[in-house]
């Protein structure tokens, strides 16, 4: 029972990373049509920011997790306005080899002005103790990330529901020419998508620095690539679908941990991105397909 | 209130509107009349923004044709685009907000009087506007468009694709605007219903103004009306 449970809280706190990460990549894409790889370098930007806390002995958490989160998001609205903004209705290949671009800048720019070593992060070993609940053990961090993450989506929901900002973001998914077209101007539109990525990205990376303890140059890099293929299954483009793929995908790797026995442990990856192959054979397009209909005379 | 210089519109090398001058006054509803591929979307798109073009477009006095979209649309332009564009996404009460996002009116009591002149989007309030039929997509969108409460409300092809009796519908809530002193940019292939609607008209044809004049002028001449038509 308890080997159940923590494998159960294991899946969900995987899955809420991915989720969150894949909800910062589609939330962009789902706007302009740009697979943002740069978004792992948030996360990294974030972790940075908490060792320049750390130098600057700023050392209350609330203070270091703030900083974080409000330097990703800044960050990711300045990488909008300096590197995607110039080719914003350019061909979708021009922004992703942008994205490219922007990431191996940003990562050599790391391993330039920092280091290239790993840097302890140890700020945050605080999140993390474990919990006795109903004669069941398990992890504080977990639990914090699981339940963060479930706030975020519905402060989102919320957010895209009922404020016009909110609406002009899922309209401009469908036809963002027409959402211009209703006064609305597209800079904030793009500014918002981009800071609500980075948002995400940031609150991400407090759970990735909790449980790692060090930041590197190529720290984004895995987390984003497990983002994307989350984004590609839950249906790219499609909120609702990355928290589905990020939840799914986190479900599939604790189940192949578990099943998989010790001497197949080092095919892991081969066996989660081999059962994802099959789910997309299933549904090409993901599991939530976003609408992609324009009115009926185009 | 809309004065059009020397209009020429660009789809990419390829003009196509060559130079055309047209005027909308205030509280008039001026059509733009002419068959498939003449220019009279391009127009429209021009003087949105959408479309990249030369020559003046001054609005209310002010050359608006530098200006971005959004800027040109907060002046007072609504559109009403053909093909309607509803935010098929989002339901028929959202695409109403939208409609009125700068509005600093009361957007709620706003939406209840749509609601009243058109109770079937009333009905269908919280439903996905691509759920809804041709003819409430163009209600909806017409709606939406006036949401901002313009001082110009640029209509286009709003007939296209739908049953007879929901154009004459449609219709009657355009004469119904004119009498309220909407002024009106109306873009039709419907001739004949268009010019019943219009002070002033103009024919387009390939890209230029071949004619212009009243509803009466222009109804009277049957070379000019069979072109209009296409039955010519």
């Amino acid at each position: 029972m308890e080997f159940v449970a923590q494998q159960t809280m294991n899946a969900l706190s995987f899955g809420a990373e991915y989720a969150l990460l894949a909800l910062g990549l589609a939330i962009v894409f789902s706007i302009m049509g740009l697979v943002n790889f740069a978004h792992g370098e948030i996360i990294a930007v974030g972790g940075y920011t908490m060792v320049a806390m750390a130098a600057l002995s700023l050392n209350n958490p609330f203070i270091v997790i703030g900083a974080a989160i409000l330097v990703a998001s800044i960050g990711s609205v300045a990488l909008e306005r300096v590197a995607f903004r110039p080719v914003r209705y350019a061909d979708p290949t021009t922004g992703l080899l942008t994205a490219f671009g922007v990431s191996i800048v940003l990562q050599n720019l790391f391993l330039l002005l920092v280091s290239p070593r790993p840097i302890a992060v140890t700020s945050l070993y605080f999140l993390e103790w474990p919990i006795s609940f109903a004669g069941l053990r398990i992890s504080s961090l977990q639990l914090f990330e699981t339940l963060t993450t479930i706030i975020v989506i519905v402060v989102m929901m919320l957010f895209l529901k009922k404020t016009v900002l909110g609406l002009a973001m899922r309209a401009a998914a469908m036809d963002f020419e027409m959402v211009r077209l209703t006064g609305i101007r597209a800079n904030r539109v793009f500014a918002a998508a981009f800071l609500i990525s980075g948002l995400l990205a940031g609150i991400a990376c407090v759970f990735i620095m909790a449980r790692r303890g060090s930041v590197d140059p190529h720290l984004g890099f895995d987390p984003v690539l497990m983002a994307f293929v989350a984004c590609v299954v839950g249906g790219f483009g499609s909120l609702p679908g990355a928290v589905i793929g990020g939840f799914l995908l986190g479900a599939i790797e604790v189940t192949m941990l578990v099943l998989l026995p010790q001497s197949l442990g080092g095919m892991t990856d081969a066996f989660v991105f081999g059962s994802i192959a099959l789910l997309l054979i299933w549904r090409p397009d993901g599991i939530l397909t976003p609408p992609r209909e324009k009115g009926d005379k185009q | 209130m809309l004065v059009i210089q020397n209009l020429k519109v660009f789809h990419g090398p390829i003009e196509a509107v060559h130079g055309i001058s047209f005027t909308v006054k205030e509280g008039s509803c001026v059509s733009l009349l002419g068959p498939n591929g003449a220019g009279k979307t391009s127009t429209i798109s021009a003087i949105t923004g959408v479309a990249k073009s030369t020559g003046s477009i001054k609005f209310a006095d002010e050359d608006i044709s530098v200006l971005p979209v959004e800027t040109r649309i907060r002046k007072g332009i609504a559109v009403s685009p053909e093909g309607r564009r509803v935010f098929a996404n989002l339901s028929v009460r959202e695409n109403l907000r939208l409609g009125g996002a700068y509005n600093p009116n009361d957007i709620d009591s706003l939406i209840a009087e749509w609601f009243e002149t058109f109770p079937i989007l009333g009905e269908r309030q919280h439903q996905l506007a691509g759920t809804l039929s041709g003819g409430e997509q163009q209600m909806l969108a017409i709606a939406r468009a006036l949401m901002s409460e313009p001082r110009i409300l640029l209509l286009d092809e709003p007939s296209l694709g739908l049953a007879p009796k929901i154009v004459t519908q449609i219709f009657t809530m355009i004469e119904q605007l004119k009498e309220k002193r909407m002024t009106i940019l109306l873009v039709e292939q419907n001739a004949t219903l268009a010019l019943r609607l219009s002070d002033h008209a103009y024919l387009l044809n390939n890209g230029h103004i071949v004619a212009d004049g009243t509803a009466e002028t222009l109804g009277s001449n049957d070379t000019l009306m069979a072109e209009l038509t296409g039955l010519g």
